[in-house]
C-alpha cells in the first residue's frame, strides 16, 4: 500500500547521502512502516520505536545496499526485523515454540459455517467491528501475523512478502492461508452473532 | 468439515489445500472448474470461500485507516535531523 512519489527516489542521491532525496523516502515510505509495526505490535509507542529505528538503520546502512530487491522491500525487512525482535524481547517463550511446532502442522479445520457476508455493509464499518478485525490479527502467531500484513495489508506479492522474510514462496502460501482461515473464523464467530441479532 | 461431503471430484480436504492459490487466483484452470464444481454441491465449502474472501476484503479495506500521526510525524523527521526539510501537510 505505498504510493510511490514522483520522480522516482534516486538510490543514487541516497547514497550519496542526500538530505532531501532521504526526506522524501521518508515521507512515501513512514506511513506504511508504521502502519505495519502498529498493527505488528498493537501500541503506538513499540510502533514508533520501530519507525524511528527502521529509519535510522536505513540511513545508516543504505550505502550497503545493493538494489537486489525494492527499496520497499528493504524497508519492510529492516522494519520487521525490528518489530519481530521487539515482541521477542518481551515475549521469548513464543516464539520459541512456534518455530518448534511449525513443520508438524496440519492445516486446521474451518469450525464456523454460517454464511455472514449478507450482512449490511454497515455491520463492517461499525467501532466494534474494527476492533474485532485488530483484535483478530493480535491473536494470531507472530509469524503468521507478519505474513499476513505485508501480503493483505501492505499488497506485497507472494514473492516480494517472501524477499522481506527471507522465506520461500511455499512457506508465505502456506502461512497466509492459516493467518486467513484463522482471522476468518475470529470474525465468523463475531458477525454469526451479529446475524443471529439482526433476525 | 462433516465427512458426508467427500464424495465429489475433489473432497473438502482436498479443497481446503487449494483453497488458498483458489481465492489468490493462481491455480491452473482445470483445478479451479473442480473446485467450482465442488462448491456448487457443498455449502459448507462455499460459506468457508465466500467468507474467506469476505475477510480478505475486509482487511484490504481497512488497510487505509491509519496514518502516521503528526507529532510522530514530527518525532520522525527530528530524531533523523531532517526537521528543516519535513513537509507540511495539506
Amino acid at each position: 500500500m505505498i504510493n510511490e512519489a514522483e520522480p522516482p527516489l534516486s538510490l543514487q542521491a541516497l547514497q550519496a547521502g542526500d538530505r532531501a532525496e532521504f526526506a522524501r523516502l521518508v515521507e512515501v515510505y513512514s506511513t506504511p512502516i508504521y502502519r505495519l509495526a502498529l498493527k505488528m505490535l498493537a501500541r503506538e509507542q513499540d510502533a514508533e520505536d520501530v519507525l524511528q529505528n527502521t529509519f535510522l538503520k536505513a540511513l545508516q546502512h543504505i550505502r550497503e545496499f545493493e538494489g537486489r530487491s525494492s527499496l520497499s522491500t528493504w524497508l519492510y525487512r529492516i522494519a520487521a526485523n525490528e518489530a519481530l525482535m521487539l515482541l521477542r524481547r518481551k515475549r521469548p517463550e513464543v516464539s520459541i515454540d512456534e518455530e518448534a511446532s511449525e513443520a508438524e502442522e496440519s492445516l486446521p479445520l474451518p469450525e464456523q459455517f454460517t454464511d455472514w457476508c449478507c450482512l449490511p455493509e454497515q455491520e463492517f464499518a461499525t467501532t466494534e467491528a474494527r476492533r474485532q478485525l485488530d483484535q483478530a490479527i493480535q491473536k494470531l502467531p507472530e509469524k503468521l501475523r507478519v505474513v499476513f500484513l505485508l501480503r493483505d495489508i501492505e499488497g506485497l506479492s507472494i514473492k516480494e512478502t517472501g524477499e522481506v522474510l527471507n522465506l520461500t514462496e511455499t512457506a508465505v502460501k502456506t502461512r497466509l492461508l492459516r493467518a486467513r482461515l484463522a482471522l476468518r473464523e475470529h470474525l465468523a464467530a463475531y458477525f454469526s452473532e451479529r446475524l443471529l441479532s439482526e433476525t | 468439515m462433516p465427512s458426508h461431503l467427500h464424495t465429489h471430484d475433489i473432497s473438502c480436504q482436498e479443497l481446503l489445500a487449494s483453497i488458498g492459490d483458489y481465492v489468490e487466483g493462481d491455480l491452473a484452470p482445470e483445478l479451479c472448474r473442480e473446485i467450482e464444481r465442488h462448491l456448487a454441491e457443498c455449502e459448507h465449502c462455499r460459506v468457508v470461500v465466500d467468507t474467506l474472501n469476505k475477510t480478505i476484503t475486509l482487511y484490504h479495506a481497512s488497510a487505509h485507516e491509519i496514518i502516521l500521526p503528526d507529532d510522530v510525524r514530527g518525532r520522525l523527521y527530528y530524531v533523523l535531523k531532517l526537521d528543516d526539510l519535513r513537509p507540511k501537510r495539506p
